[in-house]
């Protein structure tokens, strides 16, 4: 699903990956850590398509349409409401039965109420929930999720780690998180960046 | 192509409906435009020649323009969007055209109510000059837009956008001036439409690496 040999990422004079070699099979969950500035969001980013590596070989295999990513922002746009933003991507993605799988997601993540309100309008947690709503909308075969648990509270963290667990072996996973015991249990693999 | 123009026309609608609700775009082309025939009506010593003011007007659209083409990627830069945008499963030049359309319509808007200002601050506007407006305005959008998606990724953003636009917005204020004011103005026409056919298709074939790193 995801192989990289060499990996390397250089922004100007400043190096943020070297020579990063690992594999991630289908329906793996790899989790991702390191301290700030290791390199785990441009990882992630290459994984997406989002950068191009420096040098060495990244091979994701689904495309775009097969890749769901939670990046720092939420990417969603704060004049438009819950449901008009699922509605977006949902439009952009061609989900079958969109309006079906938008209701289903917003009742998932508790987000039925607010499916009205303006993103401008909900909480960090909300938003967070929405985000996740969006990365899943199309059912991606390889889900790419960066600090998923930030801005979530108790019960939104419960749920994350529940719809994770649910995904296990159906779905590829990378995760990047500062709390890597958070996923241990679920986790087949881990990449420590430096 | 269906698929294309469907993509597109949500993306446009997506930013019709941002524009709508926030409404911090139109009304500012509006006011600039407004106020920059005023400030041009006191300007201009009294008795100046036709000409003269046809070229002001031209000088008012192109900087109205470029008001509306500053905001066109804001919602998309200062939120992360571009990354949501060119990770959707559609042709990234779909974003080009929607931003584009979008661009086209608050600018059409403002010349609606621009030219019969001008109308009333000077002298009314010939059929040569309304179309080549309306020419001038698909060039404006197609490159504006393109340009404005690169200085969003960049840094001094406001600085390089007016530095990119205007040299490139030369032909068209040439080829509309002479659409204004020579006596045949379909070689002018010509023109705008020539330049408007080569960028728009530059443009086109040109965002995909202009919005990926």
């Amino acid at each position: 699903m995801i192989a990289a040999r060499g990996l390397s990422k250089r922004y100007g004079f400043k190096r943020v990956l070297e020579g990063l070699t690992f594999d991630l099979e289908r329906g793996g969950f790899l989790v991702v850590t390191g301290p700030n500035g290791a390199g785990k969001t441009t990882l992630l980013r290459m994984c997406a398509g989002l950068a191009i590596p420096s040098s060495g070989t990244l091979e994701v295999e689904p495309d775009r349409s097969a890749i769901g990513f939670l990046g720092h922002e939420p990417l969603v746009y704060r004049e438009l409401t819950a449901l008009e933003n699922l509605d977006l991507y949902g439009r952009l993605y061609r989900v079958p039965e969109r309006r079906e799988r938008i209701g289903m997601l917003l009742e998932r993540f508790g987000l039925w109420e607010a499916r009205r309100e303006r993103a401008s309008a909900l909480s960090r947690g909300q938003l967070q929930r929405l985000a996740l709503c969006r990365a899943l909308l199309h059912k991606p075969e390889l889900l790419i999720l960066d600090e998923p648990f930030s801005g979530l509270d108790a019960d939104g963290a419960e749920l994350l780690d529940r719809e994770l667990a649910g995904m296990r072996g159906q779905r590829t996973l990378l995760v990047a998180t500062h709390d890597p015991e958070r996923v241990a249990l679920l986790a087949s693999g881990r990449l420590a960046l430096a | 192509m269906r698929r294309y123009l469907g993509d597109t026309a949500v993306l446009a609608r997506k930013d019709l409906r941002l524009e709508l609700r926030a409404r911090d775009t139109l009304p500012a082309m509006l006011l600039f435009v407004l106020a920059i025939f005023a400030v041009f009506h006191f300007a201009l010593p009294a008795g100046s020649s036709r000409l003269a003011e046809l070229g002001l007007l031209w000088v008012a659209i192109v900087f109205t323009a470029l008001l509306g083409l500053g905001r066109a990627f804001v919602a998309e830069r200062e939120q992360g969007l571009l990354d949501a945008l060119v990770l959707a499963p559609c042709d990234r030049s779909a974003i080009w055209l929607a931003k584009g359309i979008a661009t086209f319509a608050f600018l059409a808007v403002a010349e609606i109510v621009a030219l019969p200002a001008f109308a009333l601050f000077f002298r009314p506007v010939g059929w040569g000059t309304i179309a080549g407006v309306v020419l001038a305005d698909l060039g404006i959008c197609a490159v504006g837009t393109l340009l404005s998606a690169m200085a969003a990724a960049g840094r001094a953003r406001e600085l390089l956008m007016p530095l990119l636009f205007l040299p490139l917005a030369l032909p068209i204020v040439i080829g509309g001036v002479g659409a204004s004011v020579a006596g045949a103005p379909g070689k002018y026409l010509g023109f705008l439409a020539l330049y408007d056919a080569i960028f728009a298709l530059l443009a086109w074939a040109s965002f995909e690496y202009v919005v990926t790193e």
